[in-house]
């Protein structure tokens, strides 16, 4: 019933439900620590429309559901974190105090606004060893979770965290934990069949220690072509014996026979 | 969506529309601005500090941007090892004359705004956006240089569209003028413009660009109090930058003074410098 008394557990249960729906229906996407910093691998089907992006020098930005909504966090979020360089310093912007805010702000747009956010997010912060990475997972009302090792948001998080917590190490190369990240993402069907997921389906970038100042960067789609079409399958695990791909792709060489 | 009656983010931040981070401090905090203060009374002179040349060449393929060293509060010399020449993003670079505090402020704002657009929008804005961009700022700080509070820039940038450098100028009402070939601004530009006219050539090397940028800067230095030469005993040389296709890099100190030294070396013997022909 609309209309009549709805008590305030079931006005927002039923928030919350919606929420969760929205954001299931969303791909997902992966933040994981590696050997030189914080890695991002998002499925993202579009070239200019960006899963993550970058915030500050150290700081980055990731998040699965709607996309306007999380555009305007993602704004706010460099709006936030320039304000505080100019006024401050740059080395006075860090993660917690910004993941606190949106922290604020999801509660706030969840409790008063007629429509939760249907958005899950990621604000990480490289440091200077990786004792030092933080990465916080931010959910549609504000509850705030300091992940370490990896963070997993979207609509499969848990089947693809599943995966990620049986094979990630600490310290892993680049190249080992972006083909963890793109076998974990293609993990997300409760069927246990395996996508392989296409280098144009993919959004990956780095917070990279190592670099001047802003520690950000994207991959570029050759680089990335390279890394994951060099025939070598997704480390094999064991039952899943049908890999289909996701979509029929000419430019990798994959060893499966296509499906057909 | 309105979440001023509640906690978080101001619903300023949430909205779209500009990526410019003046624009967006404008509306939100508009006292963070360095034009926006009330205006002395009386015009100001020798409280706060000045003077300056600032020097730009372009040659094929790229721009030299140099500038002295020296800041100046009426007859005293308050710092001798000031630097007003600056990236300001990674192709382009920026350098202040005038006021010293607001030139120095200008800058960290000029370099925020580009960079936030950059973030904001993914993309990087063209050179001429740069320099309008730039333009805004020294707008908005009219006020305070009719009261004598001035900060003119001299902007100039490697143009992916033309594969050359180009070089901006200003004026307090943040009037843009595109210049050729070079530019000189600050109280030594005069000077500085005359050794310029005589010395360039379009087919100059990135080398000899510095190294009409240091006769510029020397016969500056020669003719206006305001303006440093280089400062051998303590090794303090002018700031010089180079911006062309593989971005902006600053010339290390060591780099900048053996140019220096050969300047000084020539200057031994013939003190006004090279000599050009009559006809």
């Amino acid at each position: 019933m609309q209309f009549g008394y709805v008590s305030p557990e079931q006005f927002y249960k039923d928030k919350a439900d919606y929420a969760r729906k929205g954001i299931a229906r969303g791909r997902s996407v992966i933040v994981m620590q590696y050997e030189h910093g914080i890695l991002f691998v998002a499925e993202n089907l579009s070239r200019s429309l960006h899963k993550i992006s970058e915030i500050y020098d150290r700081i980055a930005f990731a998040a699965a559901g709607r996309y306007p909504e999380l555009e305007s966090l993602r704004i706010a979020g460099v709006r936030l974190a320039d304000l505080r360089g100019y006024s401050f310093d740059r080395a006075d912007v860090n993660g917690r105090a910004l993941a606190n805010t949106y922290a604020q702000t999801l509660d706030a747009i969840f409790t008063t606004q007629p429509k939760p956010y249907e958005v899950e997010i990621a604000v990480a912060e490289v440091g200077d060893t990786a004792a030092d990475d933080q990465i916080y997972r931010l959910t549609y009302e504000g509850s705030v979770v300091d992940e370490h090792g990896y963070a997993v948001m979207g609509g499969a998080a848990e089947l693809v965290s599943r995966h990620l917590s049986a094979s990630y190490r600490e310290g892993m190369s680049f190249e080992d934990a972006t083909r963890l990240a793109v076998d974990a993402l293609g993990r997300d069907n409760a069927s246990g069949e395996v996508r392989q997921l296409t280098t144009d389906a993919l959004e990956v970038a780095v917070l990279d220690r190592n670099r001047m100042r802003r520690k950000f960067k994207r991959i570029p789609q050759a680089n990335l072509r390279e890394l994951l079409g060099n025939g070598d399958a997704p480390p094999a695990s064991g039952p899943d014996a049908s890999a289909e791909p996701a979509a029929p792709s000419t430019e990798e060489p994959t060893e499966e026979p296509p499906a057909s | 969506m309105d979440l001023s009656t509640s906690t978080g983010l101001p619903v300023a931040f949430m909205q779209p529309g500009t990526s410019s981070f003046t624009d967006f401090l404008a509306g939100y905090a508009p006292e963070l601005l360095p034009g926006r203060r009330t205006p002395p009374s009386n015009v100001v002179g020798t409280e706060v500090r000045h003077g300056t040349t600032i020097v730009a060449v372009t040659y094929p393929g790229g721009v030299v941007m140099a500038g002295d060293r020296r800041a100046t509060m009426g007859n005293i010399i308050a710092q001798r090892d000031i630097e007003k020449v600056f990236q300001a993003d990674e192709y382009s670079a920026v350098g202040i004359a005038g006021t010293a505090g607001l030139a120095v402020e200008v800058v960290r704002l000029f370099q925020l705004e580009l960079e936030h657009y950059e973030k904001i929008e993914g993309t990087v804005l063209s050179l001429e956006g740069k320099a309008n961009r730039l333009s805004h700022m020294i707008r908005g700080n009219l006020a305070l240089a009719m009261q004598g509070l001035a900060a003119i820039p001299l902007f100039a940038g490697y143009d992916h569209a033309e594969q050359d450098g180009r070089i901006f100028s200003y004026d307090i009402t943040g009037g843009r003028y595109e210049e050729h070939s070079y530019y000189a601004v600050g109280s030594g530009s005069l000077f500085a413009r005359g050794a310029q006219k005589k010395l360039y050539r379009p087919d100059l090397t990135a080398d000899e660009a510095v190294a009409v940028c240091m006769q510029a800067l020397y016969d500056a230095a020669d003719d206006d109090s305001a303006t440093g030469g280089p400062d051998l005993q303590r090794r303090i040389y002018p700031v010089v930058a180079l911006v062309d296709g593989d971005g902006y890099r600053r010339l290390d100190n060591d780099a900048v003074g053996q140019v220096v030294e050969r300047v000084v070396a020539g200057r031994n013997e013939r003190p006004d410098g090279p000599n050009a022909p009559i006809e």
